[in-house]
């Protein structure tokens, strides 16, 4: 960190041409558009679920119907088929995209709520602070994760809140780990050494000063983070851990279908479909990004 | 050398010492709750009571967790709540039969993710390189449980030419493992691929392949004589700690095709409460993700010299 590196201060753009900035770099690479246009595909899906589902998620209509059967005892079309207890597969679909989508997104969110202060503290504190946090995260991080989930799941209950706490602790350590090599990168630089000769106190240079110069790596791992927890949620549904039925998730269907799988494949083939593509979305996203970040 | 294989060894044991109180505290921090696991949910208060009493579980907290520990390190498990036997006698076989299914998935992930993530980092950017690079990322972002359903649909209900269970209900049928070696290696290779090829396009731009380059030695054999002895070190690492996601792994597929191994165990001991057994998974699930990558570690500094010799 030489001393000029850092000592030609400019003002930041204003955000709206960041914004515009961030677009335009989106569109450099083909592969983060695919990524961007998935994830916001299943975030339109989600938002305008009541508008687009044809029938009710969970009202029993017509067990076992082949894609593109019309309804018999009424009107409209199972475009995608029905299940073993007759409701819409398409309607249970697009509702369960609210489903994975929110819980994704909030246990992402929190996990990272935690790393990140983990992270911080140890990189920023570093001594008996850092040992200490690290040591647990070694501990946490030796545990093959599904293993991890199967064992918290089985001994709190299958619920929304609880996948989002068995998440946190099971993901929080792995961003502490990149938080805390990147803040010890940051830690040394001039910046930092001004805040602290002004007074500021530790959390307000870790958070205002260092937090925003790491947030780089941190996007892109947030992406492909969000896709491993949506693949998590679909899985602990898979397994019969996740989320109470009758309320549509994805893995769930696939759970539910399974026995049914050989005879009617429509069943589990589409919310397969519907969790790989949201996840591919994350993943491209996450490329693109990163091969970005690298271009400059 | 020796002594940092010793230290290794010792960050091990502490290792699997914190891991094994936190699995006690996550599971028998409430003796009630045990009590109602193996007793079952119709058990008087009485009743519980009294096991409770014959079962050491009125003594404190960390005596309860010695005596735990000591049971666990001889492998004595417990007896199993479901299955009615001692939890050894289920869990020895169920391992053997994941052993089987990993050796497969190695013996398939290995060379494949080899050679493609080398074929993509010796030209970084060739058409072939973004091919390969595009394909993984597809692949590793297919959930196993999706690509088994997939698979199925393709081999066994469109094709109908493989099994849809590996129940093995017959002996041991070798067509039976194919579809979970399938989307086992089909989840993995990506990941596997992409390390190699980081670290294949990373040598590439090293000073010794252009000298050799430039002496107009063949690029064939600068790739296998100069560039795969240096590449191939960190994908060793990888390799070695793959065990540790098959260890999550076979829990989604050995459920998905009935196969009776290790995974599935876990998961049944789970739905049904079956608290011996998940500890003693559990236990045997961190053992071997702690023990493959000290291994992995050791191995790592042996075949390195730049820290071997340090």
């Amino acid at each position: 960190m030489s001393m000029t590196e850092h000592a030609a201060g400019h003002l930041p753009p204003p955000r709206l041409i960041r914004i515009l900035r961030m677009v335009g770099l989106l569109r450099e690479s083909p592969v983060a558009m695919i990524g961007a246009g998935l994830i916001v595909f299943w975030i339109a899906v989600a938002i305008f679920a009541p508008l687009l589902a044809p029938f009710d998620p969970n009202v029993n209509l017509q067990p076992f119907a082949k894609p593109g059967t019309p309804y018999a005892a009424g009107s409209g079309v199972f475009w995608l088929g029905t299940d073993h207890l007759g409701r819409d597969i398409l309607s249970r679909i697009i509702w369960g995209s609210q489903t994975v989508l929110f819980y994704g997104f909030v246990a992402t969110a929190s996990a990272y709520a935690v790393g990140v202060a983990m992270g911080l503290a140890a990189g920023y504190y570093r001594g008996w602070i850092d040992e200490l946090l690290s040591r647990l995260g070694d501990i946490i991080l030796s545990f093959p994760i599904l293993v991890l989930y199967v064992v918290i799941i089985a001994t709190i209950g299958a619920s929304g809140i609880n996948i989002v706490l068995a998440v946190t602790f099971a993901s929080a350590p792995a961003i502490m780990r990149i938080v805390r090599s990147l803040v010890l990168e940051i830690r040394e630089r001039d910046y930092v050494a001004a805040a602290k000769m002004r007074g500021e106190n530790a959390w307000y240079i870790m958070l205002v000063e260092i937090l925003p110069n790491v947030r780089g790596p941190l996007i892109v791992d947030a992406c492909l983070r969000m896709g491993y927890v949506t693949i998590t949620i679909g899985v602990l549904g898979f397994l019969g851990l996740g989320l109470p039925p009758p309320d549509p998730d994805w893995g769930g269907m696939i759970n539910e279908a399974r026995s049914m799988a050989l005879a009617f494949p429509h069943m589990t083939v589409l919310p397969c479909i519907a969790i790989s593509s949201l996840v591919l979305g994350l993943n491209l996203l996450a490329d693109g990004l990163r091969e970005i970040s690298l271009r400059d | 050398m020796l002594s940092f294989i010793f230290r290794r060894l010792a960050l091990t044991a502490a290792t699997m010492l914190a891991v094994s109180l936190l699995v006690f505290l996550l599971l028998e921090l409430n003796p009630g709750s045990v009590a109602v696991k193996v007793l079952g949910p119709y058990s008087s208060e009485e009743q519980r009571q009294l096991w409770l009493e014959a079962n050491g579980y009125l003594n404190p907290l960390w005596q309860r967790y010695l005596e735990w520990l000591g049971r666990m390190v001889t492998g004595d498990f417990g007896e199993s709540i479901r299955f009615k036997v001692p939890v050894a006698e289920v869990l020895w076989p169920r391992l053997w039969n994941t052993a089987i299914l990993a050796f497969w998935t190695f013996a398939v992930l290995i060379p494949l993710s080899l050679t493609l993530g080398v074929l993509a980092g010796m030209r970084e950017g060739s058409r072939l390189d973004r091919a390969i690079s595009i394909t993984s990322i597809i692949t590793t972002s297919i959930p196993e449980f999706a690509s088994a359903v997939f698979l199925s649909a393709i081999f066994v209900f469109g094709l109908g030419i493989l099994p849809g269970t590996s129940a093995m209900s017959n002996g041991f049928d070798p067509l039976q493992l194919i579809l979970p070696v399938m989307v086992l290696v089909l989840y993995d290779v990506g990941y596997v691929t992409r390390m190699t090829r980081a670290s294949m396009a990373e040598v590439m731009t090293a000073p010794y392949i252009r000298t050799a380059v430039l002496k107009g030695i063949p690029f064939p054999r600068v790739i296998l004589r100069h560039g795969l002895r240096n590449a191939l070190i960190p994908p060793f690492t990888v390799i070695m700690l793959q065990i540790n996601w098959l260890l999550s792994g076979v829990v989604v597929v050995e459920f998905f095709f009935a196969y009776k191994g290790f995974g599935a165990l876990l998961l049944e001991a789970s739905l049904n409460q079956d608290i011996y057994l998940i500890q003693a998974c559990a236990m045997v699930a961190v053992f071997v993700a702690v023990t493959t990558q000290t291994l992995a570690d050791i191995g790592y500094t042996y075949l390195n010299p730049r820290i071997r010799l340090q």
